[in-house]
Parts: C-alpha cells; structure tokens; sequence
C-alpha cells in the first residue's frame, strides 16, 4: 500500500511548536453524564434546525429534537435519554459570544437509545437511501466549519467527482482529536470511506491525507486497510498519503492542492475539479448512521492545556457544558489566560463557559499565562513581507492590512481578500504583533455589510424610479382624456350648432323632427347658461386666489402650539406664496381668456346660423355640415325660420312642468340646509384652529347659501 | 481570569521589529570594523554621533506627537538609520552635517510622512541625497585609507579627530579621491595601466581600503539571509544586475571602460547599498516577483550614474530613491497570483469576484 500519489507543495506556510504530545499520553476517554446537556439548534452552517420536541417532552439518546430547515440544514438529536426541562436561548460557543436556541435537557442517567435501524451491507441500498440516513443521523462537517454532509455527498449531475480526499491532516498545533480517531477507530474510517466511495460513484482515486507527525495512525489506517482488503476488494484502493508537516496544509483547498495539485477556482467548490474532501470523523459518523442506524450526538475532542490537570481526548456528548467538562479535568481558572475553541490558530475564545459541545467543536484549549500569554500591542507594519512569504493563497496581506486601515474596500476586493482562509500563518510571523486576520475579517464584514446596503438601497431607488414613472404615465393619461374631452365637447357643440344651422335652413325637415329642434335649442340655451355660471365661477376662482394669496402672506405670528417660528416654517411660507401667487395667475389669465373669447361662444342673441357661421370655418366641420344637409339637398337661405324654430321650442319646453318637481326641491333644500349647518360648525372650528384652508370653508358656505337661495327661489316664482 | 474575547492566532512566532533592527545593527558591525580598520577613529565617531542623534531626534517626534516614547524607541529602527547615516557620511566630516543628516532622515523623511513604516523614501538615503546635493564639498572628502598613507604613519589620534569633526581644523593630505572618482576621471587609460599607474588600485579588484569594507558588508548581509532578516530576492537583483552591466560594457577594459564587475561590486556604496539599504522593507515593492524588479532596476541604475552620469562618483543613493519612487508603480504590475485564480489580478482591478 505504498503512497503512489505525488504529494504537491503549497506556497508559504508556517511551523508553530506542534504541542500534540501532551493530549496523546492517555487513551481515548470518557465522562460522566453531565447534571444538563444544552443542545444548540445550529451546530452547523446553515440554517438553524427547527425544535420539534416540546418543554415536558421525554426523550431517548438519539431521537429526533430539531428537525432540519430545508436541505442546508442538519437535524439535531437528544444526546441522551431524559426530560426536555426548555427551550430558550443559551450561551453558544461563538466567536462573537451570541446566545442561541437551544433544547436544555435533563439526563435521566439511563443513557435509553431510541431504535436503531440498522444495515449489513450499504451496497445493498440505493444511493439516495444512503443520503437520507446521512441526512436523517444529522451529520455535519467535523473538522471545525460544520458544513452539511448530505449536501457535500451529493455534487451536481455535472461535476464528475474522480478523487475523495479523506482529510486526516489535522494541522493545528495542540489538536489530536483526529489521530485518536484514527488510531482507534481506523476499521470504522476505512469502512466509512468505502461507504462514501459507493455513494459517490466510486471515484478512481481515495486518499486519506494524513500529516507526517502521525505515525500511530498511519500505521493503524494502513493495517485496517489491509484486513478490509482481504474481504473487500475494494479497500485495496484506498491509499493513506502522508505529507510533510506544515500549517495550514489541513484546510480544505491546501489538502487538495497538496495531493492533486490542484486549485479550487476562487469562489467556487472542490467538487467543480472533482474533488470531495471529507474530515476523518465525519466518515466515521456517515459510517455509524449507515451501519448501525446511529445519529451523530457525539464527538471525539481533545481537551489539552496547561491549565487543565488532565489533557487527553474525550468522546464527549453534544451538548455538555464546556465548564463541565474543563472541570472533569482538573481546570484551574487562577492559572487560565483564556478558554479557546479549536486550536492556536484558527480558534476562537469563549466568552460563556456554559457553552456547550457542539459537533464543530474539535478542541478546548485551557492555555496557562505562560503557555499563551496576552498578545503584546501592535506595532507598525514595516512591511518586512514575512506574511506574504507564509501565506498559504499567495495573497499579500501586507496590503490588505494598509487598504483595511483605509477602508479602501475596492482595493481589497482587488487583493483578493476574499481568497483569505483565515488560516492566521501572517498573524502569527508578524514581527510587529499586528492582529492581521482580525483586521481581514472586519474587512470582509464591513464589504458584505456594504452590499447589503447597496442591494437595499438599489431596490428603493428602484422603487421611486418606478413609483414616479407610474405617476408620470397616469398624469399623461389624465391628460390624454381631458384633451379627448375638449376635443369630443367642441366637435358636439359645432355638430350641434351645424344641425341646428341645417335645420333651420329647412323649416320643412326640422317640422318633421321637432323633439331633435327642441332639444338642440335646449342644449344651446343650457351652454348659454353655463357660460354665464362659468364666468362666475372663474372671478370666484380669482377672488379666492387673491385671499388665499393674502392668508398666506400674513406674517407668521408665534402662538401657543408654535411658539418658534423655525426657519423650515418660513421657507414654507415662501413656498405657500409663490404657489398662491402662481394660482392667482393662473385664475386671471383664465377669467381673462373667457372674457375675450365671451363674444364669440356665448351669442346669447345671435342667431343660431350666425354662431355656426362664426365658429364653422375649419374645413371639417363645412364637411360635417354639408353630410348633415345632404339628405335634404337643400341650401340654407332663411335665418328667420332658425329663430321661430326656436321660440317654438322654447314654449314648449316651459309648457312641460315636472310634477313632482315640489317635493324633489322640498327634498333639496333640507338637504342643503343640513349641509350648511356643518359647514358652518366646520369653519367655526377651522377658525378656532386658525386653519389655513379657512378661506376654502367661507367660500363653500357662500356657495351653499347662494345655492340654496337660487332654489328657494325658484320654488317663490312657481308658487308665485 | 476574565474571559476576554481574543482573536486568533492565540500563538506567535518569536520573531519582533526589535529583534530584527537589532540583527541588522549586529549585521552592521563587520562593515563598520572594516571602515575603522581603514579610515580611523573618525567613522566610529560618525556612528555614535548620527545614532545618538538620530535617537534623540525619534524620542523628541515621539513627544511631540503624544506617543509613549520607550515603546517606539525599542523598535531600534532610528538606530539603524544612524547607524547608516554614520557609515555612509565620510569620516571626520563636520559634526553638523552628520546632526543635519539624522534631523533630516527621521524628522523630515520619516517622522513628517507618519513614522515608522509610512516613509516613501529610505531616510538615510533621503539625508544622504539632500547633503550630497547641498554640500559637494564636505560629502566628498573621504580621507585617505590605512594602505596609502605614507609609512609609518597611522591614522588620525581621537583628539586630532574631534578637534576636526568639532573645529574645522585643517589637515594636511588628509583627504584622497576615491577609486569611483579616479575610474570616471579617467581618460586615455586602459584600465591594466590604470591600475599600475594609481597606487590606490594597489594591483587588486577595487582600490585600496574600499574592497575589504565591501565585502564585510557582504559578510553581515549573508549573515541576514541566513538569519531571515529579508529574502534573497532584493539584493541578489541588485548586485546581478550590476554584474550583468558591468559585465556587458566591461569592454575588455579598454580607456572607455568602466571597469570590471568585480570593481564595481566591491567598490563604493555596492555592499552596503544592496544589503543595508535596498532590502529595506518600508520602502521597497513588497512582493518578491516586485522586489526582484526593484533590486534589478537599483542595480541598473547604480552602473548607468557611476558610468555615464556627469557629477557623483558613486550613484547607489540616488538609485534607491529613484525606486523608492516606482516601487508603488512596481507593486501594481507584480501581484502573485492567488490561489485559485487564473492570472494575477491588478492592483487597481475591481471587478467583483467570483460565485459572492
């Protein structure tokens, strides 16, 4: 079973002190059940589970308590059999210390397991079988980002997957949670890599990438390898690459470019150069969810520290309280400098120690003062390069540093920085102590934090670019019809103007058709009227311009609810004028417009032919006149008879008295009396309020009033 | 213990700014020794005097602008820069203008532009170009080394030494050209009968004196690479390129030759120059590709002033600062390549990446 892969170098690189010896005295152990298990519903990336027990609820190891949110999510299990006590927000291990939902249980002691269903022989199972019980056992990424593994096992149609990297690399200093797994569990790692083979079509290449600093589990992958090659052929295909020790070369992009040389493409997955790479214990639990129907509520971590009285690795439940377990040890806080999860490098300090284990927790670090002491200050960057020599993208993190002091965001997004693993090889050789990776990450926070404001702001500029062409389409609109309008009320009044032209011109005809005569002299009079309301209506228009134009220009006087005038109010009041001031304009032109063109439109004694002769002098409508005389084939000559057809129709409209005419008006001027009534009691309180639209109330009284004088009128002279 | 929210990593290497000024001080040392062997007391004089200076200069910044004095003076990065300004000045030069030259270097060329690790210009060489421009005369006079005073006769006692740097007294054939002057002077000569005609040659590689300061220069840069202090890259250009112009327009030391290789890498600034002071970080391009270029564009630079240059015998600072200029201009044409991507991006590119 000789390594027969090249093994690639990766740019940079660092050698910190390897610290592994300490954990690895004493064999894989255990403790005892802790007083409460707090089980977080995302221990992984992704969306949160979604609780599916409630508080009383009793449960067994292993049963179902959050069901996943989609299919980037995991489901969470109960780690033991007991009672769920609640259902609230704890403390998480977190970088940034957040409290999170999670399902607080009380163990029984029993440690009862649900029923497991288990399988002989995975090959015997369809492959999207296979991917739900992965699914189904909530298995997420191992090796610290906790990525979902079904999700990871099943690349698209297109990425033809032809290695599977079993990643062993275990490259943090202190960490040796992998090396016990692998020493201890190697049957189970080969077997779990068989099981990932099958499910992943058999990839030509299978590589279990292991450092060189872990010769205990190379020796037992490679005997394990072995044993399962005499009943499975296939294990004969497996191959454990060991590889020169070197930080970060157990991230995910490094251990592929380590033994394919490969690169993945900025921004894209491992699986698009068909690569999947799978952290040791995640095949093992992949293998136990399969084989023995078990889902994942424990994990291998290794609790190391000078703090600690005991260092070694622990098979530890989801859920334990990281203080519980640092007190199983012998943690002595006196001597603390602080309580990491994960390693030296790439860990994060805990700011709760009731956080509990969760599945991405692969090391709590209890460091003594003089085993990690405080990070002494900053100094300047004299760009001496040494981070840019270790950095494992090649990137330059010298610059990134100077355009993140900037926040030149565009220049860093041209340096690349969201190649940045966040590994921490430039942090660690910075001879100025400059707290790099910290500065990538605010970085990184701060551009995607700017997109997403950008997206926002993108939407609501959007938003008003489409309200305001909305409002310019329906203004058109509007306008369009008011222009349709004009033009359809002058065609009908020259029609009816040429009608009654025509037919006055043929007293014989109109004889025959007299309702048509009357009601075109009707209609004529009624324009007649209307003019004369209009001319009213306009010097109204006018007069209430002038006083809203007088209101608004009032000083603006200090009183009890505004006693300040602020300088917004008085450039309102500018505002205020000048649209009075236009709206005066606006009325007089107006009123001035009708006077002028009165003569013409209103000939209150002209003759009908005259004001279609006057007005009749655009082509069409001589053609409208002369298809409305055609039928009957007669030229006009008689004005005079125009005037009696007129006179006829008049009698004759005044002879016509509605009968129910009295009640209607009685009916009416109740109705307009009630009207002005609350008019009055609304100015009244307009007045009080110093309202400025108090001139439009007065103006509506005066309307009202005249209305209801003109009908009490009328019902005078009928009476009368 | 408090539970403080620290970031990653939680470890570091051992390596500090102090910790590397200080090797480049020790690294000065053979070069320094050297130049004493040769010049006398006068440059251990020049040494201490721009170092103090320098430091004091530093210290009184640091009050000026409210920092915490003590923290910034450990850096030893003023020293450094005193230490070179007292190596690269001539020896028993007036007192002022070695107190101009550390004012100049880090009030004006360093402190003015931020301090440490914001100056453009390498600031012993900005105080070194401005006195050079500014007195010819006194930046000139280097006196005449050990080998080619008349027997007998040693180099000048301390307080001959004082009473000149302090006094202004004159010495009589005190000071000689140097073996840059002599080569540009040059005119009708091969370079074989050059180099019996003027003793300063003594018959070996580079004149007198000037040859074994080089190469204990050279010794203390070898000492940095192997200690990490900087990469190969920068230096290694540097006197490559120098060969390779010497090399081409060597001429077979013909009267138009400019001399040797050999020559030019061991006489003047060269040493000094390519271990000292073009391997300064803050100046420099910053990736290797870049300081490769960097190092290569000084090397070329340095032959075309000593060569075909009208007024300086020796070109290595005004080389520097000409690429201390281009050095942003380099960075922009000499990103890596990331991992990940196809071709290295340019600096100014922002075009959004990929799958975000």
């Amino acid at each position: 079973m000789s390594s027969l892969i090249r093994v690639w170098n990766i740019p940079g690189g660092v050698h910190p002190p390897e610290n592994k010896k300490q954990s690895l005295q004493l064999p894989l152990g255990e403790i005892p059940l802790p007083p409460v298990l707090v089980i977080p519903l995302n221990q992984h990336l992704g969306t949160p589970s979604q609780a599916v027990v409630q508080v009383g609820d009793n449960v067994l190891a292993g049963q179902l308590i959050g069901a996943a949110d989609g299919t980037f999510s995991v489901n969470t299990h109960a780690s033991t059999s007991g009672t769920v006590i609640a259902i609230e927000e704890c403390a998480i291990p977190h970088p940034s210390g957040i409290a999170a939902e999670s399902i607080v249980i009380q163990p029984d002691g029993l440690h009862a397991w649900i029923e497991k269903e288990e399988c002989a022989d995975f090959r015997a199972l369809d492959r999207l079988d296979l991917l739900d019980k992965i699914r189904a056992a909530g298995i997420a990424g191992l090796g610290g980002a906790g990525f979902p593994t079904a999700v990871k096992l099943a690349p698209k149609s297109t990425q033809i997957i032809d290695t599977l990297i079993l990643n062993g690399a275990e490259c943090e200093p202190y960490i040796t949670a992998d090396d016990m797994l692998m020493q201890v569990r190697a049957n189970e790692l080969i077997a779990g890599t068989l099981l990932l083979s099958h499910i992943l079509h058999y990839p030509e290449k299978l590589l279990i990438g292991v450092e060189d600093n872990k010769p205990k589990a190379i020796a037992a992958l490679k005997m394990a390898i072995a044993s399962a090659s005499v009943t499975d052929p296939e294990a004969k295909k497996i191959q454990v690459v060991s590889f020169p020790t070197k930080y970060p070369s157990g991230g995910a992009k490094q251990i592929i470019q380590i033994l394919t040389g490969r690169e993945t493409p900025s921004g894209h997955h491992s699986a698009d150069i068909g690569v999947i790479c799978v952290n040791v214990a995640t095949a093992v639990a992949a293998w136990r969810a399969v084989r023995y129907g078990e889902p994942m509520i424990s994990r291998v971590t290794t609790i190391v520290g000078e703090a600690l009285q005991t260092q070694r690795n622990i098979d530890v439940l989801f859920g334990t309280p990281i203080s519980y377990v640092l007190e199983q040890h012998g943690f002595d806080k006196n001597r603390a400098s602080r309580v990491v999860m994960g390693g030296p490098m790439m860990g994060f300090t805990l700011l709760d120690l009731d956080a509990p284990v969760i599945k991405t927790t692969n090391c709590i670090l209890a460091p003594s003062k003089q085993e990690l002491p405080a990070p002494p200050p900053a100094q300047a960057c004299i760009r001496c390069g040494m981070c840019a020599d270790v950095c494992p993208a090649s990137l330059l993190p010298q610059q990134l540093f100077w355009y993140a002091q900037a926040e030149d965001f565009d220049r860093l997004e041209a340096h690349n920085l969201f190649d940045c693993i966040e590994c921490g090889a430039c942090s660690y050789v910075c001879p100025s102590t400059i707290p790099l990776v910290q500065y990538y990450r605010a970085a990184k926070g701060s551009i995607r934090q700017n997109e997403l404001e950008k997206e926002k702001a993108d939407r609501s500029r959007q938003r008003f670019e489409f309200r305001q062409a909305r409002i310019a389409k329906e203004e058109a609109e509007k306008e369009a019809k008011r222009l349709l309008r004009q033009k359809a009320a002058e065609e009908a009044k020259q029609k009816l103007a040429d009608k009654a032209a025509s037919l006055s011109a043929l007293p014989q005809v109109s004889q025959t058709v007299p309702d048509v005569v009357s009601a075109a002299v009707a209609k004529v009079s009624s324009v007649q009227v209307s003019t004369d309301e209009q001319k009213t209506k306009l010097e109204r228009m006018v007069n209430a311009a002038k006083v809203t134009l007088e209101f608004s220009q009032k000083p603006l006087v200090p009183n009890k609810t505004n006693p300040v005038i602020s300088e917004e109010q008085l450039v309102k009041q500018q505002v205020r004028i000048k649209q009075a001031e236009l709206k005066l304009a606006e009325a007089e032109k107006k009123l001035a417009d009708f006077i002028a063109t009165q003569p013409v439109q209103n000939p209150t004694d002209a003759k009908p032919i005259e004001a279609a002769q006057a007005t009749s002098v655009t082509p069409e409508i001589i053609v409208a006149a002369k298809t409305a005389t055609a039928e009957v084939t007669a030229t006009i000559e008689d004005p005079m008879a125009a005037a009696i057809a007129r006179a006829k129709a008049r009698k004759k409209a005044a002879a016509i008295p509605d009968k129910s005419d009295e009640e209607k008006r009685a009916e009416q001027i109740k109705a307009l009396q009630s009207r002005l009534q609350k008019a009055r009691e609304r100015l009244a309180q307009a007045e009080a309020e110093n309202d400025p639209n108090i001139e439009a109330f007065r103006l509506g009284i005066t309307k009202l009033e005249e209305r209801l004088n003109e009908i009490q009128n009328s019902i005078g002279l009928q009476t009368g | 213990m408090a539970l403080l929210n620290i970031t990653s990593p939680h470890t570091h290497g051992a390596n500090r700014t102090g910790r590397v000024m200080r090797l480049v001080v020790y690294a000065t040392f053979p070069g320094i020794a050297a130049l004493t062997h040769f010049f006398g007391i006068g440059v251990l004089i020049n040494v201490l005097l721009a170092s103090i200076t320098c430091v004091a200069f530093e210290a009184a910044v640091m009050k000026l602008r409210q920092r915490p004095v003590m923290f910034y003076l450990a850096d030893c990065s003023a020293l450094v820069t005193g230490i070179l300004i007292g190596v690269s000045l001539p020896a028993y030069c007036p007192w002022w203008l070695i107190v101009s030259a550390s004012f100049i270097a880090i009030v004006l060329a360093k402190q003015l532009y931020g301090g440490m690790g914001f100056n453009p210009f390498n600031p012993a060489m900005v105080a070194y170009a401005l006195l050079l421009v500014s007195f010819p005369l006194q930046m000139t006079s280097w006196p005449t080394p050990l080998p080619l005073l008349p027997d007998g006769q040693a180099t000048l006692s301390l307080v001959a030494a004082l009473d000149k740097i302090f006094f202004g007294t004159q010495i009589d054939g005190y000071s000689s050209a140097t073996v840059l002057d002599i080569m540009k002077q040059n005119a009708g000569l091969t370079l074989n009968d050059l180099y019996k005609k003027e003793a300063v040659f003594d018959g070996r590689w580079a004149g007198a004196g000037w040859e074994w300061v080089n190469i204990a220069f050279l010794i203390g840069g070898i000492y940095l690479l192997y200690k990490k202090v900087f990469t190969w890259h920068a230096p290694v250009s540097m006197l490559a390129a120098l060969t390779v112009m010497a090399a081409l327009f060597y001429d077979s030391g013909s009267s138009n030759s400019s001399g040797s290789p050999i020559f030019h890498l061991l006489s003047g600034a060269t040493m000094l120059g390519a271990f000292f002071i073009v391997t300064d970080p803050v100046t420099s391009a910053v990736s290797n590709k870049g300081r490769i270029v960097y190092g290569a564009s000084i090397g070329v630079l340095i032959y075309v002033i000593r060569s075909w240059g009208t007024s300086y015998p020796d070109g290595v600072a005004f080389a520097v600062l000409l690429l201390n200029f281009a050095s942003p201009f380099i960075d922009y044409y000499t990103t890596p390549r990331t991992y990940g991507h196809k071709k290295p991006r340019r600096a100014t590119d922002s075009t959004p990446r990929d799958g975000h």
